[in-house]
């Protein structure tokens, strides 16, 4: 156990490292990029810039404010954003979290669920017409670009039967559609992942002693063998998340969500640098953070993996 | 000691030496000769794959567009960035073809018209119909398709140089420029692509060229990772230790006996890095970081397609429809090449 902390020290410390890094890499490109802060420099007068920039710390020397910098990501002081009014990103980003979390929830549940059933449903059924559907059904949704699946949504649902709201944020009706949209991603994903482990899983041992003691194929399967199915599909958990911060850009974008995937494309159409670089580390946080949970929860639920990594460390 | 003198007293049968004949005869060896041809891994791997149909439907179809796609500059029928404003917004007209959506004809509350003929373009036939701008859209198509491919393809490139000398030298050297090494990657892997790949897009000058850059920078993690994993599973096998034995350098080793022996897995992986790629450019566009216009790739035609999706839906999917089906073929080549490169290897 002792060592297995120890383990888990090791990722945190590898986290903070990745932060940095991205904190780093963002900050210098950032003042890479051509343009000032100022949308109208022209109109200021010499004296007036030079206010401004004692007032904003850009007069002082690169390094420090880097440093200031890191301080205030530190502090959750991610600068102020150019584009609304001097809003502080924080605010912005705190502002506009609700849809994003809301939608990237349900979209994980429902397409883990719905991608988990199909698994086992395909792996029971392997090598028939069932299997072969739903796995080209996983593949179909692995292949289309989110984008295209969130129009037909909208089409259908919104243009031909007109039964569900297509754009604005009016509370849990207008979710649906960008839900299933995100959705569509993680269940093929967690369906082929399903399928695959469940097709080793039933040719185990105790999967065949379960079936000798006379329960049934589908109890077998959904109480001896989901259990250890579900333990490697935590590792798609990380490629997950990606997935759904690419996706919530498009989708939010598609259906005007007013979440932050719509706020960073529009930040990065209007060259908002602060808010660039807000949402930039949020993201990273969430990525870095969902990784070592990953790694943490698989050494719980799985005491093999934690006896292992205990003998190598 | 019984059972063997009984033996002797009360033999089954007479053997006499003429019973016998030399072994060794032609006949035998004959019998000895390995009668199939011996098959290299790539020839066996090529075996396998043509029995999986729908692997060779996707390879087909893959090698078509892509050979239509680089032909574009010959057999576009249009400059694909010509504008001819006059010409704007047409739907699809093929000659001797009189279908509805294929005919140049509109639905306008309920009558159909000719948009041909209003236009006054009556003797223009454009395939696929005209954007907002009066271009081609067939011709930009073929260009965009083009445009798509060049990046996944060199992007691909990139990442599998990158990332197979990285994992290599990780895997083979080892020691602690493995431990460097991974401890690099491992903080590298959580930083998410997407962002830096807006990053760099932001600060390079938008292009084709920025985009390959931008995914290449970070796609080669994974490929990294599976080539030192499986150089660290190749480097213990008993033909190394022959190849060391016999004074080869390391180098050599490396170059001549572990990277055949990666191939396998680099393709897959290169396989599946190809869609990607491909997706990937088409968001960036769609978030309007990608091909600066006039040009264009699949993600922008889609991207433009969207805006007036309501009115000419044909715009969204005509591009949308053939970058599916690259997509699902490229997916489902990868995987009948993962069966048929390593049938224990299914995951």
């Amino acid at each position: 156990m002792k060592n297995y902390a120890k383990f888990i020290g090791k990722r945190v410390f590898y986290m903070l490292m990745t932060l940095f890094l991205i904190a780093t890499i963002t900050f210098f490109l950032m003042k890479l990029l051509p343009g000032t802060p100022y949308s109208n420099q022209d109109k200021l007068s010499p004296e007036q810039i030079h206010i401004m920039n004692e007032k904003y710390g850009l007069n002082k020397p690169i390094l420090v404010q880097y440093g200031i910098y890191l301080f205030g990501l530190v502090t959750g002081d991610l600068g102020v954003s150019f584009q609304f009014n001097n809003t502080p990103v924080t605010e912005l980003i705190a502002s506009r979290i609700g849809p994003s979390a809301q939608i990237g929830i349900q979209a994980v549940v429902v397409g883990t669920l719905v991608g988990i059933v199909l698994g086992i449903i395909a792996a029971m059924k392997q090598g028939t017409w069932v299997d072969s559907s739903a796995t080209f059904a996983a593949i179909i949704g692995r292949s289309i670009p989110n984008f295209v699946f969130a129009v037909l949504l909208q089409l259908v649902f919104g243009v031909w039967f007109n039964v569900l709201p297509i754009a604005l944020w009016t509370g849990f009706a207008s979710s649906i559609l960008p839900s299933i949209a995100l959705a569509i991603s993680p269940m093929a994903d967690s369906a082929r992942f399903t399928r695959t482990e469940m097709v080793d899983v039933l040719s185990s041992d105790y999967v065949e002693l379960a079936r000798a003691k006379g329960l049934g194929k589908w109890e077998v399967a959904f109480k001896h063998g989901l259990r250890n199915v579900l333990i490697p599909l935590v590792t798609i958990l990380g490629p997950m998340t990606v997935g759904l911060m690419t996706g919530s850009m498009v989708v939010e974008s598609i259906f005007a969500i007013p979440g932050i995937g719509e706020q960073f494309v529009k930040s990065i159409m209007t060259n908002d640098y602060p808010t660039i670089m807000g949402v930039t580390m949020l993201y990273s946080l969430l990525l870095v953070s969902v990784i070592l949970l990953v790694d943490v929860l698989y050494g719980i639920i799985d005491p093999r993996i934690r006896v292992a990594t205990e003998g190598e460390a | 000691m019984m059972k063997e003198s009984n033996l002797n007293e009360q033999p089954l049968f007479d053997a006499t030496p003429d019973m016998f004949e030399p072994a060794g005869t032609a006949e035998m060896q004959d019998k000895e000769k390995i009668s199939a041809p011996s098959l290299s891994f790539m020839q066996d791997s090529w075996r396998r794959l043509k029995k999986n149909k729908v692997a060779m439907v996707s390879l087909v179809l893959l090698i078509l567009i892509t050979a239509i796609s680089f032909l574009a500059p010959v057999i576009a029928p249009h400059n694909p960035n010509t504008q001819t404003v006059e010409h704007a917004n047409l739907p699809p007209r093929i000659p001797g073809v009189d279908i509805n959506g294929f005919n140049g004809t509109i639905d306008q509350n309920g009558t159909r018209f000719d948009k041909y003929e209003m236009e006054g373009a009556s003797d223009a036939y454009y395939y696929l119909g005209t954007d907002s701008l009066g271009r081609d859209l067939l011709s930009r198509i073929l260009y965009g398709t083009r445009v798509s491919l060049i990046i996944a393809f060199v992007a691909a490139l990139l990442n599998l140089t990158i990332g197979v000398t990285y994992g290599l030298i990780s895997g083979w050297v080892g020691g602690k420029v493995d431990n460097v090494m991974q401890r690099i990657l491992e903080v590298l892997s959580g930083v998410p692509n997407l962002v830096v790949v807006i990053l760099m897009l932001l600060v390079l000058d938008p292009g084709i060229g920025s985009i390959i850059v931008a995914l290449a920078l970070t796609e080669w993690i994974s490929m990294a990772r599976i080539v030192r994993a499986q150089t660290l599973k190749v480097k213990n096998q008993e033909y190394i230790l022959a190849a060391k034995t016999l004074g080869q350098s390391s180098l050599n080793i490396a170059y001549r006996h572990i990277l055949p022996n990666l191939l396998g897995v680099v393709i897959i992986q290169v396989m599946f890095s190809i869609p990607s790629a491909i997706f990937f450019e088409a968001f960036l566009s769609f978030i309007g970081i990608g091909i600066p216009a006039p040009n264009a790739s699949l993600g922008t035609l889609i991207n433009d397609g969207y805006k007036t999706f309501r009115f000419l839906p044909h715009l969204m999917w005509y591009p949308a429809g053939i970058m599916s089906v690259i997509m699902v073929s490229f997916n489902l080549l990868a995987d009948g090449m993962r069966d048929a490169f390593d049938p224990k290897m299914r995951d």
